[in-house]
C-alpha cells in the first residue's frame, strides 16, 4: 500500500514537472515581449535592459528554467509582470473563490445527480419513465459555455433576479479575514453576506454543476439498475422494506463506487471549465485570472497558474483513489 | 448489382438511415453545411453591412420590428440572421478540419501504443497524463496567444488539446484487439506488424474512432465559440457565433436577441454532432447493430 502510494507520488511530481516544462517553452517561443508592455513611451534602452534582468529574462533559456524551478520549490512564484505583485499572494487570495465555487458545484451536481437516479430507479416501471433518460441525454450534451449563457439570458434578462457578475455585492461593504467568503460568513453567522455570496454562485454553479449531474444520473441510475435485482436486494425486498428504503439502504450503498470513481475525474473536468465560467460571470477565481494573464502575457503569473491547475488536477485524482479503496472492502484489505 | 458494392457497407449504410439519431443529427449537420457553403446566396443581407439608423431592432414577431430582419439586428444594425448564416462557415471549417486533425494524431499514438505496449507505451500515457493535468481551455488560449490569433490557430490548438481523446479509447481498443484470433491469424500467415496494424486493426477499431470524431467536432464547435468570445480566434470582421456572443453579452439588455440567436444556433449544433456520433457508434458496429 505504502510502495504503491509513494510511486503516485513520484508519477505526480513528474507529470507536474512536465506541464511546467511544456509551460515554460511554450511561453518562450511565443511571439510579443512581455517586457515591451510594461514600459512608458519615454524609456531608455537601458531601462529596457534593466526591467529585462530584473524579471531574470537576461538569460538563456535552460538557465531561466532552472531559476524558476528552484525559486518554486522554495515557495517563490517570481513577481506578475501586469499586476506587480509577488503571484503566490494573489494566487493565494483568488484561489478560495474558485474552490468555493468547484466544492459548491460539485455539491449540487451529486445531490441533484444522486436525487434523480434515485427518483428514476423509484419510477423506472412507469410509461414516461424513458422521458427521464430522454432529458438526461440533452443535458449530457449541453456544455458549461451554453449553460452559462442561457442562464445568462433567464436570470439576467427575463427574469432577472441574479447578479450577472462578481462575487459580492460592493455596496453591502462586508470585510472578510479569509478569502473563503462563503465559508467565513457562514462561519460568522452573517447569513445575509452569505446569502448575497450564494446569490453571486447560484449561475456559474449551475453552469458547472448540471453536465456534471446529468453524467452522475446516468452512472448511478445504470448501477442501481444492477443492484436492485442483486440477491440481497430481493431478501431485503421478501422482509417487506418498502422501495424507497430498498433503494437508499440497500442498493445506493453498493452502487455508489462507479459513480464515485467517474465523479472524480469528471470534477478535474468542473474544475477545468471555471476558466471560461469565471470568464463569463466576472468572478474572480483564479480561472479568470489566467484568460486575464494570457491576455497581458504575465508569464510568471501564466505559469504559476497552470502549476496550480495541474496541482489541483493530480491532488483531486489522488483523494479520489484513496476514496474509492476507502469505501470498497475488497479493495482495502487486498 | 448486388456485388458492385460490398455487402457490409450497403448493411452499414441501411442501419444508419434507419437509426434515427443519425438522421437526425446528420441532417442538421447537413444542413448546416448547405447555409454555409451557400452563405453567399442564402443569407439575406451583408453580414458586416451597418446601418446605425436600424440599431437593435427585435426579431419578427417582436414590438418593433422591421421587415426583412427576421432575427432583428445588432448594436450597429447588422442582420443578426446573415451573421448567423456567415458564422457557420468558421464554426464548420473548425469543427471538421481539428476533428480529423486531433483523431489523425490521437489514432496514430493510440494505435502504436496499444500494440507496441512497453516503453512505447510508457512514453505516450505518461504524456496523456501530463496533458490531462491542463484545464483544456485555459491551454486552448494559451496556445492561440503562442500561434497568433486566425482560423488556422484555433485548429492547431485543439487538435495539439484534443488528441488524448482519441489516444485513449483507440489504446484501449487495439489491446483488446491485439488478443483477438484475426490478429494471430494474420501474423501466421506472415504479415507484418504494421501490416497487422494498418490492415486488420485499424479498420476494426474505425467504428469507435468516427463515432469520437462526431462528439469531437462538437466539442471543437465550442471551444471555436469560447475563443471567438475571449477575442482570440479570428478577426473581428469574419461573423462567428462565439464573437456575436461577446457583442451580445455586451448589449445584454437593449438587444438580448443579439445573445440567444447564436447560442440557439450553438446549442443545435453541438447537440446534432452528439446525436450523429451517438448513432453512429451504434449502427457501425456489426456487433452492436444486432
Amino acid at each position: 500500500m505504502t510502495s504503491v502510494a509513494v510511486q503516485r507520488l513520484i508519477m505526480a511530481a513528474v507529470t507536474l514537472l512536465g506541464v511546467a516544462i511544456i509551460v515554460f517553452v511554450l511561453l518562450r517561443v511565443a511571439p510579443g515581449d512581455p517586457i515591451a508592455m510594461m514600459i512608458s513611451p519615454g524609456a531608455t534602452p537601458a531601462d529596457i535592459a534593466a526591467l529585462r534582468a530584473h524579471y531574470g529574462l537576461d538569460t538563456s533559456l535552460p538557465t531561466q528554467f532552472f531559476v524558476w524551478l528552484r525559486d518554486i520549490l522554495r515557495g517563490d512564484f517570481g513577481t506578475s509582470i501586469s499586476l506587480h505583485r509577488n503571484v503566490l499572494g494573489i494566487m493565494a487570495e483568488r484561489l478560495p473563490a474558485t474552490l468555493e465555487l468547484a466544492f459548491a458545484s460539485l455539491a449540487f451536481a451529486a445531490l441533484l445527480g444522486g436525487a434523480v437516479a434515485v427518483f428514476a430507479t423509484l419510477v423506472s416501471d412507469w410509461t414516461a419513465a424513458p422521458l427521464i433518460d430522454g432529458v438526461n441525454g440533452l443535458f449530457l450534451a449541453v456544455p458549461d459555455f451554453i449553460w452559462a449563457f442561457a442562464l445568462v439570458l433567464l436570470f439576467g434578462v427575463f427574469l432577472p433576479v441574479l447578479p450577472l457578475s462578481g462575487r459580492i455585492d460592493p455596496s453591502l461593504d462586508e470585510r472578510f479575514v479569509t478569502p473563503f467568503y462563503l465559508l467565513e460568513s457562514l462561519a460568522t453567522l452573517r447569513f445575509a453576506a452569505a446569502a448575497d455570496v450564494l446569490r453571486h454562485m447560484v449561475m456559474p454553479m449551475l453552469a458547472l454543476g448540471l453536465p456534471l449531474a446529468a453524467i452522475i444520473t446516468r452512472v448511478l441510475k445504470e448501477s442501481l439498475r444492477e443492484a436492485m435485482v442483486q440477491d440481497y436486494v430481493l431478501l431485503a425486498r421478501l422482509k417487506g422494506l418498502s422501495r424507497l428504503r430498498l433503494v437508499l439502504q440497500e442498493a445506493l450503498r453498493n452502487a455508489v463506487a462507479p459513480t464515485l470513481a467517474l465523479t472524480g475525474v469528471q470534477f478535474t473536468f468542473l474544475i477545468g471549465g471555471t476558466v471560461i465560467v469565471e470568464r463569463i460571470f466576472a468572478y474572480p477565481g483564479i480561472g479568470n485570472m489566467a484568460v486575464d494573464a494570457v491576455i497581458n502575457r504575465d508569464l510568471p503569473l501564466i505559469q504559476g497558474l497552470t502549476l496550480v491547475f495541474g496541482a489541483l488536477f493530480i491532488v483531486v485524482n489522488m483523494a479520489v483513489d484513496l476514496l474509492v479503496v476507502a469505501t470498497n472492502p475488497r479493495l482495502r484489505d487486498g | 448489382m448486388s456485388e458492385v458494392v460490398p455487402r457490409w457497407i450497403s448493411e452499414t449504410l441501411r442501419a444508419c438511415i434507419r437509426d434515427p439519431k443519425v438522421v437526425a443529427g446528420g441532417g442538421f449537420i447537413l444542413f448546416l453545411l448547405v447555409l454555409a457553403i451557400g452563405a453567399p446566396d442564402l443569407s439575406p443581407k451583408d453580414p458586416l453591412e451597418q446601418d446605425l439608423i436600424l440599431g437593435v431592432t427585435p426579431p419578427h414577431g417582436f414590438a418593433g420590428a422591421e421587415p426583412g430582419y427576421l432575427l432583428g439586428t445588432d448594436d450597429l444594425g447588422r442582420d443578426v440572421l446573415s451573421r448567423l448564416i456567415w458564422g457557420s462557415r468558421v464554426a464548420l471549417t473548425v469543427a471538421f478540419a481539428a476533428a480529423t486533425l486531433a483523431a489523425a494524431l490521437g489514432a496514430a499514438l493510440g494505435l502504436l501504443a496499444g500494440w507496441y505496449r512497453g516503453w512505447v507505451d510508457a512514453i505516450i500515457s505518461r504524456l496523456v497524463e501530463i496533458w490531462m493535468a491542463f484545464p483544456p481551455v485555459l491551454l486552448s488560449i494559451l496556445l492561440v496567444a503562442v500561434f497568433g490569433a486566425g482560423v488556422g490557430s484555433v485548429i492547431a490548438a485543439i487538435a495539439i488539446i484534443d488528441w488524448t481523446r482519441f489516444c485513449r479509447v483507440i489504446r484501449a481498443e487495439t489491446m483488446g484487439q491485439a488478443k483477438s484470433d484475426y490478429v494471430t491469424a494474420a501474423r501466421a500467415i506472415g504479415f507484418s506488424p504494421m501490416e497487422v496494424l494498418i490492415r486488420e486493426i485499424l479498420p476494426n477499431v474505425m467504428p469507435v474512432l468516427i463515432a469520437l470524431i462526431s462528439l469531437e467536432m462538437g466539442i471543437a464547435v465550442i471551444v471555436e465559440a469560447i475563443l471567438s468570445f475571449v477575442g482570440l480566434s479570428v478577426s473581428s470582421d469574419v461573423p462567428t457565433w462565439g464573437g456575436m456572443i461577446a457583442q451580445g453579452r455586451q448589449i445584454l439588455h437593449q438587444g438580448w436577441w443579439v445573445l440567444a440567436a447564436p447560442l440557439i444556433a450553438l446549442f443545435l449544433t453541438v447537440l446534432a454532432f452528439n446525436l450523429l456520433g451517438e448513432g453512429l457508434r451504434r449502427s457501425l458496429d456489426p456487433v452492436m447493430r444486432r
